[in-house]
């Protein structure tokens, strides 16, 4: 690897500048960011898995993350919902901001903050339930209703927001598991919305689905933005451009750089993000 | 090599067969409805294993109350907090207690339980077998939750569920067809069990329902009548041991029906 890593701050700082930039034509983009990371390291046991991450994440929009296998961005992802709590021998440092509050300060409450911030994951994993019972779940554990009546509006809501409904409508009580692979992702998405979180995190959401069911994804992100912060992780660069508004490339533990998707596809900064987005490396 | 391991194969399942089929044979003559319903009579008279059936049922529900609730909670805490060297132990102890030969527990339920209440009795043959079964079912419990993916964990904790909810309200029910195939296991296990009854349960020639009296089972029946000299209490025994398969049978039948993959 000839090419000198470049400083993460000013990639950053770069990045922030064009954030600026992009208010004219990016009218969601607000003052102060949904998500504001600054100074993140990660460690499994001893391995440093992430070095020195900042990084601002404006209030409805989508960013795609990028980056080679084992680059982190994963591991970053989950971060930002205190996933890797569950973990052992996990430790965290620096600090990652949500509507100003740290949520790794002393006293946050872990199940609000799920709550808060959803998780669709690279696998679709519904629960050996119907699909009902899949999409109530989080309602129902978080107290969120208080009858059935409500219950059955909520999950209705979910499903027509995760662009299911008509598919399901007349099979609810059937099981979760007999929905095809696509389906069953959207339930994944249904099932998260329901609780009505304000950002989502999407772990590679339609990696294991065909083109079809993929594309119905991506469609149900660029809807989803109107309402929702959205991070998504994904392998595949077309998708990034698709559907991103900003997208952060990350390489071996480091952020690389954070651009608007348009620039970052065009005319990105740093040459090591060019080099993996022409498919030089990685 | 296929024709190796499949002619392995047909000679274990022959063997089975002949098994079983010598059993229906031999079985099947002294086998009718007086036999079933009837008691012990003296030789000659005839008499049945009505209360073998009933003992024997008893004694299985008794233990299976017992160990199963217990059996369960253990393998929920292995799977789910045993990675420490408590868990290291109670595996360890679990998987020695699986190898301690059935008439060990009998003598020690027999000085536990028996001696102290000055009587044998349907509870301490019970607790026998409560003790055959606990480490079976937490073993089994442990492993199908291990295999149930981290994934389903991860999607509960992501919605907001506190660990404990994600563990009972979606780990162990995906789980549960497993965990209920563990549990039937240790069931078929307990119900041909003779040793631990021996000095625990003790048996009977009378109807009895009492738990703090001794009670009849089919296994000491049958090994009662096996050793006998009498050519009618040996044909007895025969169709004691069909019954007995049978039931066992019926028991797997059941259980599978009732815990059936809904989803």
């Amino acid at each position: 690897m000839s090419t000198p890593t470049p400083t993460i701050k000013a990639a950053t700082e770069r990045a922030a500048r064009r954030t600026g930039d992009v208010d004219l034509f990016m009218p969601v983009v607000t003052a102060t960011p949904k998500i504001r990371v600054e100074n993140l390291n990660f460690f499994y046991g001893r391995t440093q898995a992430l070095h020195d991450i900042s990084l601002d994440i404006p209030e409805r929009v989508v960013m795609a993350f990028i980056g080679p296998s084992g680059c982190g961005k994963s591991t970053f992802l989950r971060t930002l919902n205190r996933m890797n709590d569950i973990i052992p021998n996990t430790r965290v440092e620096g600090r990652v901001l949500i509507d100003g509050r740290d949520i790794y300060a002393p006293g946050m409450d872990v199940v609000a903050l799920r709550r808060k911030v959803g998780m669709v994951f690279q696998k679709s994993n519904p629960f050996p339930k119907s699909i009902f019972e899949n999409v109530a779940y989080g309602l129902r554990i978080n107290r969120l209703v208080r009858d059935r009546a409500e219950l059955e509006a909520r999950v209705e809501q979910a499903l027509r927001d995760a662009a299911l409904w008509e598919e399901v409508k007349d099979r609810l009580k059937a099981s979760a598991l007999g929905l095809s692979g696509g389906q069953q992702q959207r339930l994944c998405i249904a099932r998260a919305l329901a609780v009505k979180p304000e950002v989502l995190l999407m772990d590679e959401p339609a990696s294991a689905l065909d083109p079809i069911a993929t594309q119905k994804i991506e469609e149900l992100i660029v809807e989803l933005k109107k309402n929702y912060t959205i991070v998504i992780v994904t392998h595949n660069m077309q998708q990034a451009a698709r559907v991103s508004d900003f997208t952060a490339f990350f390489w071996m533990g480091k952020l690389i750089e954070v651009n608007t998707t348009e620039k970052m596809f065009t005319n990105p900064d740093q040459k090591l993000t060019e080099d993996y987005i022409t498919g030089r490396f990685g | 090599m296929t024709t190796l391991t499949a002619l392995c194969a047909l000679f274990a399942v022959a063997v089975l067969v002949l098994i079983l089929g010598y059993i229906i044979w031999r079985g099947v003559g002294a086998l009718n409805w007086r036999f079933l319903v009837d008691t012990p009579k003296p030789v000659g008279e005839g008499g049945g294993i009505g209360n073998a059936i009933v003992g024997s049922l008893l004694l299985i529900a008794l233990a299976s109350a017992m160990g199963i609730p217990f059996g369960i909670a253990t393998g929920i805490y292995l799977a789910e907090y045993g990675g420490g060297r408590l868990g290291n132990l109670v595996r360890f102890v679990a998987d020695t207690l699986t190898g301690v030969p059935s008439i060990v527990v009998g003598v020690f339920v027999y000085s536990v339980i028996v001696l102290p209440m000055q009587q044998f009795s349907a509870f301490a043959g019970g607790v026998a077998l409560a003790v055959i079964m606990v480490p079976i079912v937490a073993r089994t419990t442990e492993e199908m939750i291990r295999l149930v993916p981290g994934s389903l964990r991860e999607a509960a904790l992501a919605l907001g569920a506190p660990q404990w909810r994600a563990t009972l309200g979606i780990v162990v029910p995906a789980a549960a067809s497993g965990i209920a195939t563990g549990a039937m296991l240790a069931i078929a296990r307990i119900a041909g069990e003779t040793a631990p009854l021996l000095f625990t349960a003790f048996g009977s020639r009378f109807f009895s329902l009492y738990l703090d009296q001794p009670i009849a089972s089919l296994t000491v029946q049958i090994y009662n009548y096996a050793i006998s000299p009498y050519d009618e209490w040996h044909a007895q025994a025969w169709a004691a041991t069909l019954v007995l398969m049978s039931l066992i049978l019926a028991i797997n039948v059941a259980v599978r029906f009732f815990t059936r993959q809904k989803y």
